[in-house]
This record gives structure tokens, C-alpha cells and sequence, in this order.
């Protein structure tokens, strides 16, 4: 039995996303994680600078496991925009280059993009940059993800999904 | 807030006690990251804590799979510093995790093995497992930078 819940197919509704990450993945709102914008082709997504997220007190520089969080966050989001349709999807690999440390007190964002969509398998690329510098990259990601690993879509049971009828 | 790291690491390894050094750390008293003595004489296992706030997919649920890479590179760290003669964190160049299996939101473990340890640079291979170590969730290959 299928729950799968369709999206408009013209645009997605940013709150989609937002319910995804607020009631779907917890540890997205510990981390809090916000949406910054989401099209069909790409996501973005930031991570507000957060000091219990340090890995080097002497620098103030975020812990590569964060970055990861994020980036991992966002490629999966950026999966189910390129899909059109809320059906659950698993991380198979993720390859991450920190290129450079994400810097002491400063907004990091993540934008990602489905590049290739095929029946089981999306492969997405994604990047991690401070909003004011986005073309100097604190992390290059390239991941693959397996469609349909579940037949339960990635929202808790019960939850509107914004533009969908319940 | 100045953090003595050397002083913390050189105690670290003298004692086998990582507890100070990672309380110092934020992100792995956010984690919950513990580290005790492995089975085999100079190996370390890192563990994360069953914790809500880890759960990256709350339906089935599982782990967060940002949260899975971390304990893999956390786990890389620790031995690193455990089996290196520097007192500095090393620095993560890139990390390749492959998912293996679905991780639920249980206690979760990780080692690693230095693969190659280089003057400037090593090869460091993880895996993280939850009830059976011969069925890991999650394998890892890193590189990270000894400045």
C-alpha cells in the first residue's frame, strides 16, 4: 500500500521541506537547521552558527561532522524536490572535500542539486559556503541515494503536508 | 576560554583516559561521544549515546545519516591522536562513507585502522556498528591533514 504523498508538480512549497526537517528529522532541529529556498532543481539550506558545534575551541571552527549533518540534510531534500513526491529515500554514499574550515560565527549554507533522477538510484551533488562568500567552498559532496528504501514517507504519521490534500 | 589541547592529549594518551579531551571538545559533549579501549591492544572504540536529537528519520526511525559520517570521523580522530606523536587535531581532507545498513536510534560504535600514516597526510579506513560488529551499518575511508 502506497502512502506516498504527491507534490505539485509546477513548484514545491518550501513549507514542505520545512515540515520534513522540523517533524521528520530530529536531528535537523537540534541542529537548527532552516530552509532558505527550494525549487525543483535546487535546495538550500543553512546552519546557523551554533558553538556547541565546535570541534577546535581554539578557533571556533565548526566540526567536520556537522557539516556533514547538513550536506546530507540537503541532498536529501534536494532528492525529493528533483522526485516531485515525499517517498523515502536512504543515503547509499556520501563523499565529502572540506575544502576549508567553516569559519568562527558565521551562517554556513548548503545547496544541493539532483543532477541524474533514475527509477531506484539519485545522484546529487552538493556544496557548503558561508552566504556571503558562495563561490569560496567550505565543502564540495557529491552522494548517491536509494529510492524507495521504505514504503513509509519521511514525515511522522498524521502530519499535513502544506499543498497536499490531507 | 583558552583550552590547553596538547596538555589534554598528552594526558589523554598517557592515561588512556579521552574523557577531559573530549569534554573540551563542544560537538562531542553534543554528541554524547564516549571512547573506551578496544579489544586489540592499541585500538580505541568510540560510542554515541541513544539520543532523540540523533534520529535522522523520525518514521522509521533511524539515525541521521550526518550523525553516522560524524562518529565514523570522530572515531578516525581519536586514533589518530591515540597512535600519532603530534599533540595537534588532525585535519579532515575528505571522508567517504558508504551506508550498509538502515542505523536505528540505539548505542552505536565505531573503530577505525590507520591505514597509512604519512608525514603530512594519513589514510584512516572506520567502520560503525550497533549490536554485532560483524554487521557494520556504516564503512568510512578519510584522509586527513597532520599539520
Amino acid at each position: 500500500m502506497s502512502e506516498v504523498p504527491q507534490l505539485n508538480p509546477d513548484s514545491i512549497d518550501p513549507k514542505v521541506v520545512e515540515s520534513i526537517i522540523l517533524q521528520g528529522i530530529p536531528h535537523c532541529k537540534a541542529l537548527g537547521v532552516k530552509v532558505i529556498e527550494v525549487s525543483r532543481s535546487h535546495v538550500t539550506l543553512s546552519l546557523p552558527y551554533n558553538p556547541d558545534l565546535v570541534g577546535d575551541p581554539a578557533s571556533g571552527i565548526l566540526h567536520g561532522g556537522a557539516v556533514t549533518s547538513l550536506v546530507d540534510s540537503v541532498a536529501g531534500m534536494a532528492v525529493f524536490a528533483a522526485m516531485q513526491k515525499l517517498q523515502a529515500v536512504a543515503t547509499l554514499d556520501l563523499r565529502i572535500d572540506y575544502l576549508k574550515p567553516a569559519l568562527a560565527e558565521k551562517e554556513l549554507y548548503a545547496t544541493a542539486e539532483c543532477y541524474k533522477l533514475t527509477r531506484s538510484i539519485a545522484f546529487v551533488r552538493a556544496r557548503a559556503y558561508h552566504p556571503e562568500t558562495p563561490d569560496d567552498l567550505v565543502a564540495n559532496c557529491v552522494a548517491t541515494f536509494m529510492i524507495g528504501s521504505s514504503d513509509k514517507p519521511p514525515l511522522p504519521k498524521g502530519t499535513k503536508v502544506p499543498g497536499v490534500p490531507a | 576560554m583558552s583550552v590547553d589541547f596538547e596538555t589534554l592529549i598528552a594526558e589523554a594518551r598517557a592515561g588512556r583516559d579521552f574523557a577531559p579531551f573530549l569534554a573540551a571538545v563542544p560537538y562531542f559533549r553534543f554528541l554524547g561521544l564516549t571512547v573506551k579501549a578496544g579489544e586489540n591492544d592499541g585500538e580505541l572504540i568510540c560510542a554515541l549515546p541513544a539520543d532523540p536529537k540523533l534520529i535522522g528519520n523520525a518514521r522509521l526511525p533511524a539515525l541521521h545519516g550526518g550523525v553516522v559520517g560524524a562518529l565514523l570521523e570522530s572515531v578516525a580522530i581519536v586514533q589518530l591522536i591515540w597512535s600519532a606523536e603530534t599533540d595537534r587535531i588532525p585535519k579532515i581532507i575528505d571522508l567517504q562513507v558508504d551506508y550498509l545498513r538502515s542505523a536505528r536510534p540505539v548505542e552505536t560504535f565505531a573503530r577505525a585502522v590507520i591505514t597509512k600514516h604519512g608525514r603530512r597526510v594519513a589514510n584512516v579506513r572506520a567502520e560503525a556498528w550497533q549490536d554485532d560488529p560483524a554487521r557494520p551499518v556504516a564503512a568510512a575511508h578519510a584522509h586527513f591533514l597532520l599539520a
